[in-house]
């Protein structure tokens, strides 16, 4: 039997979803007996030209994580496409968008301004913001151009399974990855290493009545790790997110962010969340109804923390 | 040539008071802009924020959400509800940098076809003086 062929890649991303597939510890060596790494730049020493000169459809399965901000992300996502059978989004900023899609709520020129010119610690007298092209003396040197708007993954390429999870969690990577080198594969466009259901289907506190009378923030607060994180006011994406996680921020006491992404039927996992959280508002009237959402510090990031790139809206209008 | 900007609104109606609201209105026939689409849905309390986004991002200018005044709800408290998702997402959308007069939530009965068409008129205007929303090119171009 030969052996299958993978490789993984990243884009704009933070690296922990690299971090994610050494969770496998010794099932890492297991992995290597039975398929054949082709392409892994994070940790060993391929470069892109290595890619190219591979044949179409050379590489089985291929795992994309991070977001696509700029020209060189979106290149590599289509020159891996092209080389692979299978192309998996890996993680949440390939899926939904990530953190890195939370750029979309501003814009390139507001981003260079605030990295290259505004922040304290800058020293930048002559007021140098990144070009793409430059003429040195040596000749034109180029960089990769930054985008304006963030985008996941199958916004630039044809993806076919998608694993959530900022980072997924390692026993999931272990399954998808047994999965789709052994088979049976799932169906195209499936999102795999994840449960159907809601996070809150598996999490383990006690739920009561839920209504609140304020919203309350987690610095402010040590929440009763007993109970149910939205009964005491605590924002917890729970009702909007897909399970399968295994909660580990609910087992530290911290309530879900939201990163294993919208429910299968759900379209907007930000317009799901503030639909769930608007219902346990007890207020009837308008002001006091004010008051309580007034108590939502920033909705888009809180509600969209993971999902902008994949969200209705996208970006805000700038 | 240049032809004037004409909205495009989606109104979400409550099917007990507000859109018999609307059909008095054209049974007075009282005159509003005809830039309203008008879709029945049970109640307000049934308009998921996804509708509303939805429509904004599919092209639609302004979104109107109409339903029973307060106390009137012929399931009760489902005007409420819409009231409670209504001021969250009035405060999102001002992130998004949509103006509150591109999304509105009114209170009309079945008696005030008079107080639909003022409605109508007014938001037209108001969206109209805004210029139009172009939320999918936007993502387009922006890119």
């Amino acid at each position: 039997m030969t052996k299958q062929k993978l490789a993984f890649n990243w884009a704009s991303s933070c690296g922990g979803c690299e971090i994610a597939i050494f969770e496998l510890g010794t099932g890492l060596v297991e992995l290597t007996n039975k398929a054949e790494i082709v392409f892994w730049p994070a940790i060993m020493d391929y470069k892109y030209q290595d890619l190219e000169a591979m044949p179409d459809g050379n590489i089985d399965v291929a795992f994309m994580n991070g977001a696509i901000q700029n020209s060189e992300n979106e290149h590599i996502a289509k020159l891996l496409r092209a080389k692979s059978k299978i192309l998996v989004a890996f993680g949440a900023c390939a899926y939904t968008g990530g953190i890195p899609a939370l750029a979309n709520t501003t814009s390139r020129d507001e981003i260079f301004a605030n990295s290259y010119k505004e922040t304290p610690t800058t020293v930048n007298p002559e007021k140098i913001i990144p070009e793409t092209k430059v003429q040195a003396k040596e000749g034109e040197l180029t960089i990769p151009e930054f985008y304006n708007t963030v985008k996941t993954l199958d916004q630039v390429v044809d993806v076919d399974y998608y694993v959530p999870g900022c980072p997924p969690v390692g026993e999931q990577v272990s399954k998808v990855i047994t999965q789709l080198t052994e088979g049976p594969l799932p169906p195209k466009g499936s999102v795999i290493g994840a449960s159907d259901r809601s996070l809150c289907y598996d999490c383990k506190r006690v739920r009561d009545e839920r209504k609140i009378g304020k919203i309350v923030r987690t610095y402010q607060t040590i929440p009763d790790p007993q109970k149910c994180m939205l009964e005491q006011g605590i924002i917890c994406m729970g009702p909007a997110t897909r399970g399968g996680c295994g909660s580990p921020c609910l087992d530290a006491n911290m309530p879900c962010r939201g990163c294993y992404g919208p429910l299968p039927k759900a379209i907007d996992q930000g317009a799901k969340m503030l639909s769930a959280l608007s219902s346990i508002f007890d207020a009837q009237t308008e002001d006091d109804i004010q008051k309580i959402a007034d108590g939502v510090a920033d909705p888009i990031g809180t509600f969209y923390r993971f999902s902008m790139g994949r969200s209705l809206m996208r970006r805000t209008k700038r | 040539m240049t032809t004037e900007f004409e909205p495009k609104i989606v109104g979400f109606l409550c099917r007990w008071c507000s859109y018999a609201g609307a059909d008095l209105a054209g049974t007075n026939r009282l005159k509003y802009p005809s830039n309203i689409s008008s879709i029945r849905v049970n109640c307000s309390g049934r308009i998921d924020p996804t509708l509303v986004m939805k429509a904004l991002a599919l092209g639609a200018d302004g979104v109107l959400i109409a339903g029973c005044h307060p106390g009137d709800c012929h399931y009760t408290n489902g005007n409420i509800k819409t009231l409670r998702r209504f001021k969250l997402l009035q405060k999102m959308l001002d992130q998004f940098g949509i103006e509150r007069e591109r999304v509105r939530l009114e209170w009309i009965s079945a008696a005030e076809g008079d107080r639909y068409a003022q409605v109508v008129r007014n938001m037209t205007e108001q969206v109209r003086s805004l210029g139009p929303l172009n939320w999918q090119r936007k993502m387009e171009v922006t890119a």
